[in-house]
């Protein structure tokens, strides 16, 4: 692993120190919110599959219902049964928050209270097949409702599981081994260093002890030839 | 206050009119990219696709994924279904985790 292009000195030790301290953290953090994040992931896409299945099959007997319905009616009353609907739907949404993503949440008025009442049209021209598709779509309606909250949130927890994921690993395997081995490769420096000088002192102390040595022994020669000149 | 709306072949969505959902009758590929286009720009929450019609438009559609709103759902349509949404959470699976854990049995 490269190491950070950095002087080797205590102070950028004490910052890359810090850093190491904060990235460490962090990781932990990440950590847990994608494992806690993927708890929940996996629970809703279950959920979600689920749904869906259930969804397309009542969804087919929908359509067979109307298959039947347009055999028997001409397309032309058809479309005029449906030209103006009297149902009205609209959407409220809110907010959900998991795990700091914000996920939408889907709560739906219909403008008709009355289930019974929620034909366009009257029954004299149109046929019974129609009335039931119409009857059946409606009771399936807040399960296409609950199925389009569940898959958006499905999409938006996969993002956001991706982005830490890719957070996680930046940091375990990038980030706090770089931070290591330079804040490593300083410590190393500064102790090299350390130990220069210590043994630069060493040697100078050497140096004037000989030195010292040296001028005595001088003195004292010179002492002892005065001395023995004066005998 | 939102609004739902649809888009696919006139037979699918014909119902949908009658439960109060804004239908919009496409039936090429071009067609419903600019319908589903305006549609998210103005305050549709949910947006129901016929399937045959999603797998046509899926680039446009994926840019959607990551937003907020609106919600693009395929469902299946007078044809039948051709899988796309149990695929799409396949995918949604494979992409968070990093493989399919959900559907090894299939």
């Amino acid at each position: 692993m490269a190491r950070l292009n950095v002087n080797p000195t205590r102070m950028v030790l004490t910052t890359l120190k810090k850093r190491l301290k904060v990235a460490s953290k962090g990781h932990k953090m990440l950590k847990d919110k994608r494992d806690e994040l993927m708890k929940q992931f996996l629970e809703l896409a279950r959920k979600n599959k689920a749904l869906r299945e259930q969804v397309e099959v009542n969804i087919g007997d929908v359509y067979s219902n109307f298959v039947i319905a347009s055999a028997v009616m001409s397309p032309e009353i058809l479309n005029e049964a449906l030209m103006f609907p009297k149902q009205g739907v609209s959407i409220e949404v809110s907010n959900k928050n998991v795990m700091s993503v914000n996920v939408p949440v889907f709560d739906f008025k219909t403008t008709t209270d009355d289930i019974s009442n929620i034909y366009p049209y009257g029954f004299a021209t149109t046929s019974a097949e129609l009335d039931n598709a119409i009857e059946n779509l409606s009771d399936i309606f807040p399960e296409l409702l609950s199925l389009a909250a569940v898959e958006k949130e499905v999409q938006l927890l996969a993002s956001e599981i991706e982005k830490t994921r890719r957070r996680v690993n930046a940091l375990e395997y990038v980030m706090i081994p770089q931070l290591e081995e330079t804040i490593k490769y300083i410590q190393m420096k500064l102790d090299e260093n350390e130990r220069g000088n210590q043994i630069r002192l060493m040697k100078v102390k050497d140096i004037m002890v000989q030195e010292a040595i040296e001028e005595k022994q001088e003195f004292t020669k010179s002492s002892l030839d005065e001395y023995c000149s004066k005998e | 206050m939102y609004k739902t709306g649809a888009i696919g072949d006139k037979q699918s969505v014909l119902g949908f009119k009658a439960l109060g959902l804004d239908v919009f009758d496409c039936s090429t590929k071009e067609e419903a990219e600019i319908r589903l286009k305006s549609m998210s720009e103005e305050d549709y929450a949910i947006i129901y696709v016929i399937d045959n019609l999603y797998v046509e438009i899926k680039d446009v559609i994926y840019e959607y994924n990551e937003k907020r709103l609106p919600a693009i759902i395929p469902i299946p349509g007078m044809k039948g279904t051709t899988g796309i949404g149990l695929e799409n959470i396949k995918k949604s699976v494979e992409r968070a985790v990093g493989a399919d854990i959900l559907f090894n049995n299939d």
